[in-house]
């Protein structure tokens, strides 16, 4: 085995093996809190078809608008935070929140620091989230993108997350291993940077319970806004799923991380490095100049940690390459990773200044985003629920392996379909917005560039709903996993090794 | 040496890694640094628009063609030295004023629809947003936006100069239905609006934070405690529509933009 594996070597091969070892070699095996994850894993499964339901369904209204139903409740305005919040915060809340404590107690040997208070976990923040399904649609909203949810909500997501963050951290300090698995650091850098986030982005003076207005403005309140906006998707999105990569790539894939000076190297210069990379959002605003190039050298800079940890997880397949023909779940994990590559690579060519230019305002940005979301986030996380649904229900295979390889498929074509659609919308918008005919005078009006759009909106729409099914199918194998693993299993005996 | 003692990395690294609070410390230390380089010195540094809402700015001081700075009372309304003394005699051009009440109610209209999701309001300094749009969008125009409105997306198009470019008679029509003024457009009806009376308490009580936010709020000179008072009266039975056209009509036109003037460093 390559040095570079370093103490993972030994640590990697013990977690391989700790499904046997644990029980041989301690008197009393390490019994695992692993209800709350098994709640927060059917959870995410149910959040992802709602949340790629709605996105599915306001595609389609950019693209038929007659489908706005003059009902106020349902317009684009309305439903697209409902949408955003329902993917990030619903499903990949649910699925951080899930491997979080699966990997917090395998990798330390120990179970849940508290298992009340992951519970409280579990239905504050599954009550965030229906009060989100019911204020957002009413118009209740901040108007801060992706922080839309009002104050008395944005109190509760605090509380909430802190609660998660606290039983993590415990369950770090009460570890029966040596060193801190590199899944953590990944999971801890999120909750403590999501706090930073969550609490500045939210400073609001309340006008009603249902209403407030943020203490900053313009040039401030935008900074702060992108600081937010930017790192939701670094630390929570990226970060927090670089965590679940780290482990679950190795154990699906049955090989130690390829190298661990590089998961060392790709942590401190993420968490470092990407928080400064929200002002490349801001590109030839009213921000003063500086703002923006010093995000954009930044987020250049970033291709190179990114592209060592895509590469780190690629290479842990080394020697294992075959396990692709046969292992459904690894290809979620392979794929994701080609994603993250990809997105990490596309992320710091759009902060350039001159092609932010271009991409600015325009679908490219939405397509970018679902490169990530949808190709990186979702895959990586559908990797990881199926592995631990396995694990968690005691069972040898899922219900359906096939349906397994179907999903796989409909998410990677539904990504694809949806990311091209927004490139080309994109750059066209772009291209047709600054051209000019030859007597000097702009050649488009903009009601132009919105007809020219319509068919990659009814494109993008397409690929969305190829994703939604499979999300659907997703659920419909993980529900009959799990209730034939329940006929078969007594009644509230939790196997150990769960 | 047993292969848990053994270190991979460097002394500090594998101390870290070995130790619940540092990994926690230094993480929290770690992910501090860019946000306070790069937010902090937007609250101190000049043309940012940041004000004590006494008149007096952090050094934003913009120039004219031979490099004499222009008063800032040119670009910020400013009742004390203006000869339109109130939110209802200013006028056009006597630079950037807060909303008035009915806009201000408008404005809430635009948030709570999410309008912001497909209409920027922050125009580049291109040459074809120039002609599209108009003069490019600076600090000072919203710096009395709390909650800020500039948008990320142009599934429409920019509006931070929609402010007079079309009649109040056109924009009821086409935020009532868009496609019978543009036949391409993808925006929703809100015909809806034209139901819906103001939130006259609500925009009342927007008022009143507002002129005690901890970062530029609104001059008590310009939310008079009678401007306040009266707000009840003149708001009494207007229209969501009525007041969501008033904030788009009030848009853009604040400031005088002089040829040959960089209003961006």
């Amino acid at each position: 085995m390559p040095d570079n594996r370093g103490c993972f070597s030994a640590f990697i091969v013990n977690l391989l093996e700790e499904e046997t070892t644990v029980e041989a070699t301690q008197a009393t095996p390490v019994k695992y809190d692993m209800e709350v994850v098994r709640w927060f894993t059917i959870a995410a499964a149910i959040y992802a078809v709602v949340g790629t339901l709605i996105g599915v369904y306001i595609a389609s209204e950019l693209a038929w608008p007659f489908l706005n139903f003059d009902l106020e409740y349902i317009t684009f305005g309305r439903l697209r935070p409902l949408h955003t919040n329902a993917v990030i915060f619903a499903f990949g809340g649910c699925v951080l929140m899930a491997t979080g404590f699966y990997m917090v107690q395998r990798t330390g040997s120990t179970k849940l620091w508290s298992n009340g208070l992951a519970w409280f976990t579990f239905w504050g923040w599954n009550l965030i989230i229906v009060s989100a399904v019911v204020t957002l649609p009413l118009g209740l909203t901040t108007g801060k993108e992706y922080a839309e949810l009002e104050w008395p909500i944005d109190i509760a997501i605090a509380v909430v997350w802190l609660s998660f963050g606290l039983n993590h951290l415990m369950t770090v300090a009460i570890r029966k291993t040596s060193h801190i698995y590199v899944s953590n650091w990944f999971t801890m850098g999120m909750i403590v940077m999501i706090t930073y986030l969550h609490v500045v982005n939210s400073l609001a003076i309340p006008v009603s319970m249902t209403n407030s207005f943020s203490v900053f403005t313009g040039v401030q309140d935008a900074m702060v806004q992108w600081w937010w906006g930017h790192n939701a998707v670094g630390f929570y999105l990226t970060g927090g799923f670089l965590g679940i990569m780290y482990y679950f790539v190795p154990k699906q894939a049955q090989r130690p991380v390829f190298s661990y000076r590089l998961s060392v190297l790709h942590f401190w210069a993420l968490t470092f490095g990407y928080v400064w990379l929200g002002a490349h959002h801001l590109q030839y605003t009213a921000l003063p100049d500086w703002t923006g190039s010093l995000g954009a050298a930044v987020s250049l800079a970033m291709i190179i940690p990114s592209w060592g940890g895509a590469m780190n997880g690629m290479m842990t397949l080394s020697g294992a390459w075959d396990k692709l023909r046969t292992d459904y779940i690894l290809r979620f994990l392979v794929v994701a990773l080609a994603f993250y590559a990809m997105s990490t690579f596309e992320g710091p060519v759009m902060s350039i200044k001159s092609v932010n230019a271009l991409s600015h305002y325009t679908d490219w940005t939405v397509g970018h985003v679902h490169s990530g979301a949808l190709g990186w986030m979702a895959m990586v996380a559908y990797g990881a629920m199926y592995h631990m649904i396995k694990k968690l229900w005691g069972v040898e295979k899922m219900y359906s392996e096939s349906l397994v390889n179907v999903h796989f498929w409909l998410a990677t074509i539904g990504t694809v379909v949806y990311v091209v659609a927004m490139w080309v919308s994109g750059i066209m918008q772009g291209l047709m917005w600054r051209d000019y005919d030859e007597y000097g005078t702009l050649t488009y009006t903009f009601v132009e560039s919105v007809s020219a759009m319509h068919p990659y909106y009814a494109m993008r729409a397409v690929g969305g709903l190829i994703f939604h099914v499979g999300t659907l199918i997703a659920l419909y194998n993980i529900v009959m996993t799990v209730s034939r693993a329940g006929a078969t299993r007594s009644a509230g005996s939790v196997p150990a090794k769960a | 040496m047993s292969d848990h003692d053994k270190i991979y990395s460097t002394k500090f690294q594998d101390k870290i890694e070995r130790s619940t609070v540092l990994m926690f410390v230094v993480t929290a230390i770690a992910v501090a640094i860019g946000g306070i380089v790069e937010i902090v010195p937007l609250f101190y540094l000049p043309n940012t628009a940041v004000t004590g809402g006494d008149g007096t700015y952090n050094g934003t001081a913009h120039k004219d063609k031979d490099g004499n700075v222009i008063s800032m009372d040119k670009i910020v309304w400013n009742p004390a030295t203006s000869a339109h003394k109130t939110l209802d005699e200013w006028q056009a051009g006597d630079g950037v004023r807060t909303w008035t009440l009915l806009e201000l109610a408008g404005r809430n209209v635009y948030i709570r629809e999410g309008c912001y999701l497909c209409h920027s309001q922050m125009i580049r300094p291109f040459r074809d947003e120039k002609d599209r749009y108009g003069h490019y969008s600076i600090a000072e125009e919203s710096m009395y936006d709390h909650t800020y409105q500039w948008g990320s997306k142009r599934t429409g198009p920019d509006l931070a100069r929609v402010g007079g470019k079309y009649s109040d008679e056109w924009h009821i029509r086409h935020l009532s239905y868009p496609r019978q003024v543009v036949p391409e457009s993808v925006m929703p009806n809100y015909f809806w609006l034209a139901n819906g009376k103001v939130n006259v308490e609500e925009t009342v009580q927007t008022m009143k934070v507002l002129t005690i936010m901890p970062f530029n709020p609104i001059p008590k000179t310009i939310y008079t405690d009678a401007y306040i008072d009266g707000a009840a009266a003149q708001l009494e039975g207007k229209t969501e529509m009525e007041a969501l056209v008033a904030y788009l009509q009030g848009m853009g036109n604040h400031i005088k933009f002089e040829e040959g003037v960089n209003y961006r460093d």
